[in-house]
């Protein structure tokens, strides 16, 4: 098992917004995540990625517990996160932000080639090298956003909404490309608000309600689920 | 014409040490958006520090005057380097996740006990670095007869801004400076310690500022325990003026400042020289609050 999540709790000051949420990642998978506004998904990935702490329960990346670990170690561990909202560093070059991403690697001829690569994937990112990335559209950014990531050569790529605020179109080839970054060999967890897309790509998904899983399955099985369909995928 | 020359090279030389102060204010402000209130303070301890040093080692004795003021100089860094991060340790770190108040008021809480901590030790008299060591002969630029010392606090001053600007700009570290600086929280999903970039800020900072301070010791010849307010104040209108958070605009506005402050001294009064500083800080806040190179280019949600 590459990821355990296990009665995690995590509090914001005094509220609690994740109520023991417990799920599992195996290698080379795509899992989603899917729920409603504040039901507590970033919260969860936020937790994993260290950005957050944890009150209660524990995590384990490869068998070793890395809740109490920080974030940036987290990175060179190889779990890493595009974030909700992009975060890029919109004053910085796209390459600016794209060799940040590879911040805790240190050999040379695989961070060339791993750029290539992430050039192949998303060809505007080679020719916007110089460009602001504040000036990027927002597609443009959520792909630099899925390329910085995966400039840390992760084992585990935690992705919050990636199609949030993007033309059809363009989802659908974002999502293209998840699958050959999958193929790849990098184990993805997707949150997504869009269920249909995300359940098409993943293998699994789990369904959060208020700080809790209420629903764990495939893909397949939630698609066809008739209460999944009713909250997440419009009837 | 002369007369003008003499005041823009004096100018760029108070404006080179303003510059220098400004960077220590716009650096920690980038990274932890609070103002240093204590940086003045760091300041002053490199112009006492620097005659300290200057006086028990003779380092111009046995060095030559230029090796000794070099190795002065970058004793005086290290030293107030190492005072910025026991400063960050004692007063910011516990307060980190505190409401912003709280870090102002450890802020000026600091700068109150660093400065009656010098008052201890020194007195609070004027001290004077001794005039006999130091060149008093003046270089022939051009036909303009100016200071040896005022020439070599300008060069002095541009080759640490310099480096400074290139370390940030082209460096791992320095990018990882700015990351950290635009947005902490995925600066660590980078794989940044975001905690060594705020020391390491609270290194160079420092270091720049009591570099400064041995500068207006060299420079003027008489320190007080006080300056540090008043050449504070100054430094921050200076990174006011270009940005507060930018670094090139916090070397740009300490430069124009400088220029700025010795001009109207010179043409206008020389009662107004600090009020100068003063009418200029008021004048950005109202006329341009983000300074001149500030918020270049805004972020796209
Ligand atoms: N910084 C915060 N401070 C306080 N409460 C927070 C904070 N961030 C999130 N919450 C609360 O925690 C709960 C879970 O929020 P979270 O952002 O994880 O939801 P989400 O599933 O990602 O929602 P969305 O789909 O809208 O992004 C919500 O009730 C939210 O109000
Ligand atoms: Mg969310």
């Amino acid at each position: 098992m590459l990821l355990e999540v296990e009665n995690l709790h995590v509090r914001y000051g005094n509220v609690e917004a994740l109520h023991g949420v417990s799920l599992m990642v195996r290698q080379g998978e795509i899992v989603a995540i899917l729920g409603a506004n504040g039901a507590g998904k970033t919260t969860t990935l936020s937790a994993i990625s260290g950005l957050l702490r944890s009150s209660a329960g524990e995590i384990r990346f490869e068998g070793r517990s890395i809740h109490k670990t920080p974030a940036h170690q987290l990175v060179a561990m190889g779990i890493a996160q595009a974030p909700e909202g992009r975060r890029i560093f919109g004053t910085l070059t796209v390459q600016e932000n794209l060799s940040l991403g590879a911040f805790t690697q240190t050999d040379r001829v695989r961070i060339a080639k791993n750029l290539q690569w992430i050039h192949e994937l998303f060809p505007v990112l080679a020719e916007r090298r110089e460009q602001l990335a504040g000036t990027l559209s927002g597609g443009e950014q959520q792909m630099l956003a899925i390329g910085r990531a995966l400039m840390a050569q992760p084992r585990i790529l935690l992705l919050d909404e990636p199609s949030l605020g993007l033309a059809p179109l363009l989802v659908k080839t974002i999502f293209q490309t998840l699958w050959e970054i999958s193929s790849a060999g990098v184990t993805i967890v997707l949150v997504e608000q869009n269920a249909h897309a995300a359940l098409k790509l993943a293998h699994r998904g789990y369904v959060m309600e208020v700080g809790k899983i209420v629903l764990e399955d495939r893909a397949e099985a939630l698609l066809a689920n008739s209460q999944v369909r009713d909250a997440y995928l419009g009837g | 014409m002369e007369e003008f020359l003499q005041q823009l090279t004096n100018g760029l030389a108070v404006g080179g040490i303003y510059a220098l102060i400004a960077l220590g204010y716009t650096m920690v402000y980038g990274v932890l958006k609070l103002i240093n209130f204590a940086h003045g303070d760091l300041f002053t301890y490199g112009a006492y520090l620097g005659l300290t040093l200057l006086t028990s080692l003779a380092l111009t004795d046995r060095l030559g005057f230029f090796m000794g003021v070099l190795v002065l100089v970058l004793m005086v860094m290290g030293l107030v380097a190492v005072l910025g991060v026991i400063l960050e340790r004692a007063a910011y770190r516990p307060l980190r996740e505190s409401p912003r108040l709280s870090a102002v008021v450890s802020a000026l809480g600091a700068s109150i006990f660093l400065q009656n901590t010098l008052m201890l030790i020194y007195g609070a008299r004027f001290q004077v670095y001794p005039d006999n060591i130091l060149p008093v002969t003046a270089l022939d630029l051009f036909g303009l007869q100016v200071p040896v010392m005022r020439v070599l606090i300008v060069l002095a001053s541009v080759v640490m801004m310099v480096t400074l600007y290139l370390f940030i700009q082209k460096t791992k570290i320095g990018t990882a400076i700015r990351a950290a600086a635009i947005d902490q929280g995925a600066a660590r999903l980078m794989g940044i310690d975001v905690n060594r970039v705020i020391l390491l800020v609270f290194l160079l900072g420092p270091a720049l500022g009591g570099a400064a301070g041995l500068m207006v010791g060299l420079y003027y010849g008489q320190i007080n325990f006080t300056m540090g307010w008043v050449y504070g104040m100054k430094a921050f209108t200076a990174a006011i003026l270009g940005g507060i958070g930018n670094i090139p605009g916090a070397m740009i506005g300490g430069l124009l400042l400088g220029v700025v402050e010795a001009m109207g001294a010179a043409y206008l009064s020389i009662a107004w020289k600090d009020a100068i500083a003063f009418c200029v800080l008021i004048l950005i806040l109202i006329v341009r609050p983000t300074g001149l190179l500030g918020e270049r280019v805004a972020d796209k949600i």
